[in-house]
């Protein structure tokens, strides 16, 4: 059995990297190539890389230059995020723990030891970060113990959870209600490129829904305004936008009513990404057919409703990974930021390699936050492809058989 | 009975389907109308309390600053128009580059992931997968401040047949002659190297993460327009026996370029429009120049109304060429 095991390894093997002298010769040069880099990358990275710079101001990349003394506000808001996720994965997922969730509880438990011990965190900050992936893994753990006899308005309630938890994380962070309130313009790295990312995702998807809708209206003027806008917007590079943003916005509205630099950027990006997700939406608009608009308005349903419980269900299945692709473009094009002056990661990034004590020490900086983005990009996209599996009429109607 | 046929004895005007479009028309126009009208009275009454009021006056004014690369010959004492078209001609050049480099680039990876090499394969994935989820204006400045402007200078310089890479600038050989295939290719005077065609390393770092961020699209466009070729197209094809490579450049890509090529366009005005983001590395584009004039004329609405017709100019000139490519490739019926 286990040489029969083996064979077929090498079977395999073969046909992949070997199966004619060509890929032979391609294999043993792009072999040679990897070795070869992969060892220059690993000597520096364990020797001649300075990770200091990384965890001198590790602080500085998390929350820029937020008061020290209010930054309690931001550790309970992460608690409550932690608590949160693990309320809803323990829902959906129930008493057993299936090899994906174990997988993705091991990386969480590796990551909440090993970063922080990598950035040299005192033992009191390590702690907390210790905690809270506690707090996560056994709120899953109790959720799915007892969350599922839960009752059903209670179960349909629970996404509601999230809409709340941002309202109460916009209050902890900006301030208000009686605490003390933190200007815009000291929020810094990943707490203002999450700030503006989740902020421009959340209001531009409505927003985009309103325009594909009104492309695809048969009413003349909506289409046209609708097209004008989306094309306009598609037209221009981000940069001029928000360039635009930053300098015409002052003239446009009486003074005082103008809305301060930070806030500005994130409306500039929410109607930017607006018109991209306008035409996600539109493709998946386009691809229900005629028919199921007709048969809706036949069996008397308003032209609101026929859209809601029939078209937009099925046109946004559809239209869902080019969506979520447009949110990680957004993501990434937070970067932009930086270049307007503001303190996003790559903003902080720059602040910090302006400092004597750390210059040229670039590329421990970029890899650092090319990980870092890398993660979060590839995690939306993970997280699409999931939801579209479940999401897909297979899968559903197999699940309620 | 006799009432159903006159509906407007029942239904009020307001829920007529005759004039419920309208209706909404209107009010939507009323709204949009109150919301421009407010934003354009306030922008004439902000300008000309700035003293800013719309005028084209200033592109005739010295520029006073100077860019340090140009294809034009510019310098300080030219007036703010000249600065402005020789951004744009940078702009253009990088595009144009961009454009060549990242479709190469892109096909070559693209076809990469039909390989029949496993290791090949699973490198062109890695490569997408990387490249598209780190953003663009990091791998720009990675680029410019971590390689090339780590590139030594002088003896130590990068050597490549044909090419240097150095601090100073990328040097490449090329025909002096071009009667007698003369070919002069880079070499040291002193500690500077000379050479018939030289880059800066701003416009290097520019284009190499033009050409490595699009390339990864690009790829993406290219996999899906040769998957879409029936599986029975290759197989007839090596039936016929023809060679791998020849089945792809014979076969395959004339029929996959139906697919590719309206993916391509998007791309390209995509590479034309992230263009625009030299301004992290150095190179003088049309935006860094037009940002440059503004910060100095304070003329913030005019130069935008510049940008935004430059950009929106350079993609429907893309959109056209590429939509007549379209039209070469398609399926020609009787």
């Amino acid at each position: 059995m286990e040489r029969l095991g083996a064979d077929r390894w090498v079977l395999r093997l073969r046909r992949e990297l070997f199966a004619s002298r060509t890929d032979g010769v391609i294999t043993l040069v792009l072999v040679g190539l990897l070795l070869g880099l992969g060892g220059a990358f690993l000597r520096w990275a364990l020797f001649q890389a300075d990770w200091a710079v990384v965890q001198v101001n590790s602080t500085l990349f998390a929350v820029g230059r937020y008061p020290l003394d209010q930054q309690w506000r931001l550790w309970l808001l992460t608690s409550l995020l932690a608590a949160a996720t693990g309320l809803s994965w323990g829902v959906l997922r129930g008493r057993d723990w299936p090899p994906n969730d174990r997988i993705a509880a091991v990386l969480l438990g590796g990551l909440a030891l090993l970063v922080p011990l990598f950035l040299q965190l005192s033992f009191a900050l390590q702690a907390r970060w210790w905690a809270i992936a506690l707090l996560l893994l056994g709120v899953r753990w109790a959720a799915g113990r007892w969350g599922n006899p839960l009752p059903p308005p209670w179960r349909r309630g629970l996404p509601l959870l999230w809409p709340v938890l941002y309202l109460v994380g916009m209050v902890l962070i900006s301030g208000g209600l009686g605490l003390m309130p933190v200007r815009p313009s000291d929020w810094g790295g990943l707490l203002m490129t999450l700030v503006q990312s989740t902020f421009a995702i959340l209001l531009c998807f409505p927003l985009g829904l309103a325009l594909a809708l009104g492309r695809r209206s048969e009413l003349p003027l909506l289409r046209w305004g609708s097209v004008i806008y989306i094309e306009f917007i598609r037209g221009a590079p981000l940069i001029t936008l928000l360039f635009l943003g930053q300098n015409i916005l002052g003239f446009l509205l009486p003074g005082g009513l103008a809305p301060d630099r930070v806030w500005r950027a994130a409306w500039v990006l929410t109607f930017f990404a607006a018109a991209y997700v306008a035409e996600a939406v539109r493709s998946g608009l386009a691809a229900v057919p005629r028919g199921q608009m007709e048969a809706a308005r036949a069996l008397g349903l308003p032209v609101p409703q026929a859209l809601i419980h029939v078209v937009l269900p099925q046109a946004l299945r559809v239209a869902l990974p080019a969506t979520v692709g447009q949110f990680i473009t957004l993501l990434q094009d937070t970067t932009l930021l930086s270049l307007i002056g503001l303190l996003d990661l790559l903003g902080v990034a720059r602040t910090v390699m302006a400092n004597p004590a750390f210059l040229g020490k670039n590329a421990e900086v970029y890899l650092l936050l090319a990980v870092l983005f890398w993660c979060c990009c590839a995690a939306l996209g993970l997280g699409s492809r999931a939801l579209e599996t479940r999401l897909n009429p297979n899968t559903l109607s197999a699940a309620r058989a | 009975m006799g009432a159903a046929g006159t509906p407007s004895a029942v239904t009020p005007w307001w829920r007529d389907r005759r004039w419920i479009p309208w209706i909404v028309q209107g009010a939507v126009a009323l709204a949009v109308l109150v919301v421009v009208a407010f934003l354009l009275g306030n922008l004439v009454r902000n300008l000309t309390a700035a003293g800013l009021l719309l005028s084209w006056r200033w592109v005739g004014n010295p520029a006073g600053f100077d860019i340090s690369e140009t294809l034009l010959p510019f310098d300080a004492s030219l007036p703010y128009w000249r600065a402005l078209l020789a951004g744009l001609a940078n702009t253009l050049r990088v595009v144009l580059a961009g454009l060549v480099g990242a479709t190469v680039l892109g096909t070559l990876v693209g076809t990469a992931s039909f390989s029949s090499n496993g290791l090949l394969r699973r490198l062109a994935r890695v490569y997408v997968e990387v490249i598209r989820n780190i953003p663009l204006l990091l791998q720009l400045v990675f680029w410019y401040f971590v390689v090339f402007l780590a590139l030594p200078n002088g003896r130590d310089a990068l050597q490549l047949p044909g090419v240097v890479l150095a601090r100073s600038g990328l040097y490449l050989g090329w025909f002096t002659d071009p009667l007698h295939l003369t070919w002069t290719g880079p070499h040291l005077e002193g500690s500077v190297w000379h050479a018939p065609l030289r880059l800066t390393v701003e416009f290097g770092a520019l284009l190499t993460g033009l050409v490595v961020y699009t390339g990864a699209f690009i790829a993406e466009v290219v996999r899906g327009g040769v998957a879409s070729v029936p599986q029975g197209q290759w197989e007839a094809a090596r039936s016929l026996g023809f060679m791998p490579l020849q089945i792809l450049r014979r076969i395959v890509l004339p029929q996959a370029l139906r697919v590719i090529v309206p993916g391509l366009n998007s791309q390209y005005i995509s590479l034309a429009k992230n263009s625009s983001l030299a301004v992290a590395c150095g190179y003088s584009d049309l935006y860094s120049v037009a940002e440059t004039t503004l910060n100095q004329t304070g003329r913030a609405v005019e130069v935008m109304l510049i940008l935004l017709g430059a950009y929106l100019v350079i993609d429907l000139l893309i959109s056209a060429l590429m939509n007549g490519l379209n039209q070469l490739v398609q399926l020609k019926e009787r």
